[in-house]
């Protein structure tokens, strides 16, 4: 097997652990190497640390031990999605996703085709005024994606996205993620609790047990992409879902 | 008439009719009892004394109100001011926290007698740092608070995006703690008001160009209580009438995002 620090492109997680104030022991001995390109879903129950792996390698949280190597740059090039949409209630959809060129000295006026484009992948084009307050849950997400697309990034985060959402939404969006991950070859890190979604968008499937989280089991998903609603009815997403079910009780 | 629109109405109806009735209760006592000027004078009168002394009860609430805006602009900016430099240090906060409190709980009418002493030359000056500290507390304390309101998630993408210290003010806090920082203007407003009133009570009745309260005193001191009755008349509506343009401020500036300045959806 290639050793995959021998590629530079590779983000490798070494040992990582997280130990909070409070004694928590959140993750310990996580090893992971996301590859360019990887579609890669951290699954496990409510408090196995996903979101704070994924936070760590947003760069957010500082590991307690452990190291992580990334390819050069890739940390000025990442787009984050939370849970909520974590939008700016006084800003339009336009200047939320302005945001990340605007911190970046970027003038309005340069950037207006970026962000316009930015607001079409997600089909938002025509909502560039209004006010979140205004926009429902669905497209709340979809503007907050927006942001995160913005910028080009070549590694995406995203920390339950779609939780909140209704299940029509969310099967929309899960559709919507896939043509943009594939149309822009990014490398996605995806936190979830739900095994449909973890099997419908991921390449990957990393499955972690709670307290403290660890890595249990590494699955690669082989169904082809382009991806569409009516796998979700196919006997071979069946299949894997019961299987990663399977290593998910295992593992808890 | 659809439902927004009557309850539009009622809202002026009912409080303008229960005016009505307070003052023709008043002043219908005031005829039946017999009650002289001097005791108690009946609405008709103190509307004729404010129509007769209105020119020159104008020129003293002239006074009072150069003081009213100058003490709240003072609040305003420096209590945004030192909002943003709790803000900035935890250590600043801790320090000197209490001693806002302290200003803010001491009764200004025993700190005013000192202010008063210690800027005897400066009047106009005296009286305004006294209604300063009256009217800054609310200003400090909320926007203090929404400075450190700010989404926990917006802090990280701030981060996340390398913005500096000067960009996660400018683009995330001050814009989350302007709902806080004009709610704490519009106390402030009422307070400044208060305090210049109290500030011209405590400094006495001298002096060439007075306030409206040196003229409550003096029309107490001589029994003209009518005049008194038309200065506080005279008051309480400045009163209202900063309230009122300080909300119309606020809604302007963020009626369109949030919530607090939302028309209900029922």
């Amino acid at each position: 097997m290639a050793n995959p620090e021998a590629d530079a492109r590779v983000i490798a997680l070494h040992g990582i652990g997280k130990s909070f104030r409070n004694g928590v022991e959140a993750l310990a001995g996580i090893e992971l190497a996301v590859a360019p390109g990887d579609f890669v879903t951290l699954l496990g129950p409510s408090g196995c640390g996903k979101s704070t792996l994924l936070r760590i390698i947003a760069g957010l949280v500082e590991p307690s031990c452990g190291r992580i190597s990334y390819p050069d740059d890739i940390l000025r090039r990442v787009g984050f999605v939370f849970q909520e949409p974590t939008l700016m209630p006084w800003a339009t959809a336009w200047d939320n996703v302005y945001l990340p060129l605007k911190l970046a000295g970027e003038r309005r006026h340069g950037v207006g085709d970026r962000v316009s484009r930015a607001l079409e992948a997600v089909g938002l084009d025509g909502f560039a005024d209004a006010y979140p307050r205004q926009l429902s849950g669905g497209m709340r997400m979809r503007v907050s994606i927006a942001r995160a697309l913005v910028t080009d990034p070549q590694l995406l985060l995203l920390d339950e996205p779609f939780a909140a959402l209704d299940e029509f939404t969310r099967f929309r969006l899960n559709e919507d993620l896939l043509r943009l991950w594939q149309e822009r070859r990014c490398t996605v890190v995806f936190v979830t609790h739900s095994v449909f979604e973890a099997v419908f968008l991921s390449s990957r499937v990393v499955i972690m047990t709670p307290r403290p989280g660890r890595v249990a089991a590494d699955c690669a998903i082989d169904l082809p992409y382009p991806r569409a609603r009516d796998l979700r009815t196919s006997p071979e997403y069946a299949a894997y879902c019961r299987r990663i079910s399977g290593l998910l009780d295992r593992a808890a | 008439m659809n439902p927004s629109q009557s309850d539009r109405l009622i809202r002026i109806v009912a409080p303008v009719f229960v005016g009505v009735l307070v003052v023709a209760g008043w002043q219908a006592v005031v005829w039946l009892e017999g009650i002289p000027p001097y005791v108690l004078p009946g609405p008709l009168l103190v509307g004729s004394t404010l129509w007769h002394d209105g020119p020159s009860l104008l020129g003293s609430l002239a006074v009072t109100l150069r003081i009213t805006v100058a003490a709240l602009a003072a609040a305003v900016i420096l209590g945004a001011a030192i909002a943003v430099l709790f803000a900035q240090s935890r250590l600043l906060e801790i320090s000197l926290f209490p001693y806002a409190v302290i200003l803010q709980v001491t009764p200004i009418v025993a700190i005013a007698p000192l202010i008063i002493i210690w800027l005897k030359d400066e009047i106009f000056l005296s009286l305004l740092v006294c209604a300063w500290i009256v009217a800054f507390f609310p200003v400090v304390a909320n926007t203090t608070l929404g400075l450190k309101s700010a989404d926990r998630n917006l802090i990280d993408l701030f981060r996340l995006y390398g913005a500096s210290r000067w960009q996660r003010l400018r683009h995330l806090q001050i814009p989350t703690a302007l709902p806080y920082f004009l709610s704490g203007v519009r106390i402030s407003g009422g307070l400044a008001l208060i305090g210049a009133v109290v500030a011209e009570f405590v400094a006495g009745t001298g002096g060439a160009d007075t306030g409206l309260a040196s003229r409550i005193l003096e029309a107490g001191y001589r029994l003209e209580f009518a005049r008194q009755f038309a200065a506080l008349l005279l008051l309480a509506g400045t009163g209202v009438a900063i309230f009122a343009i300080l909300s119309w401020a606020s809604r302007r500036l963020i009626g369109h995002w949030h919530e607090s300045a939302l028309p209900g959806e029922e």
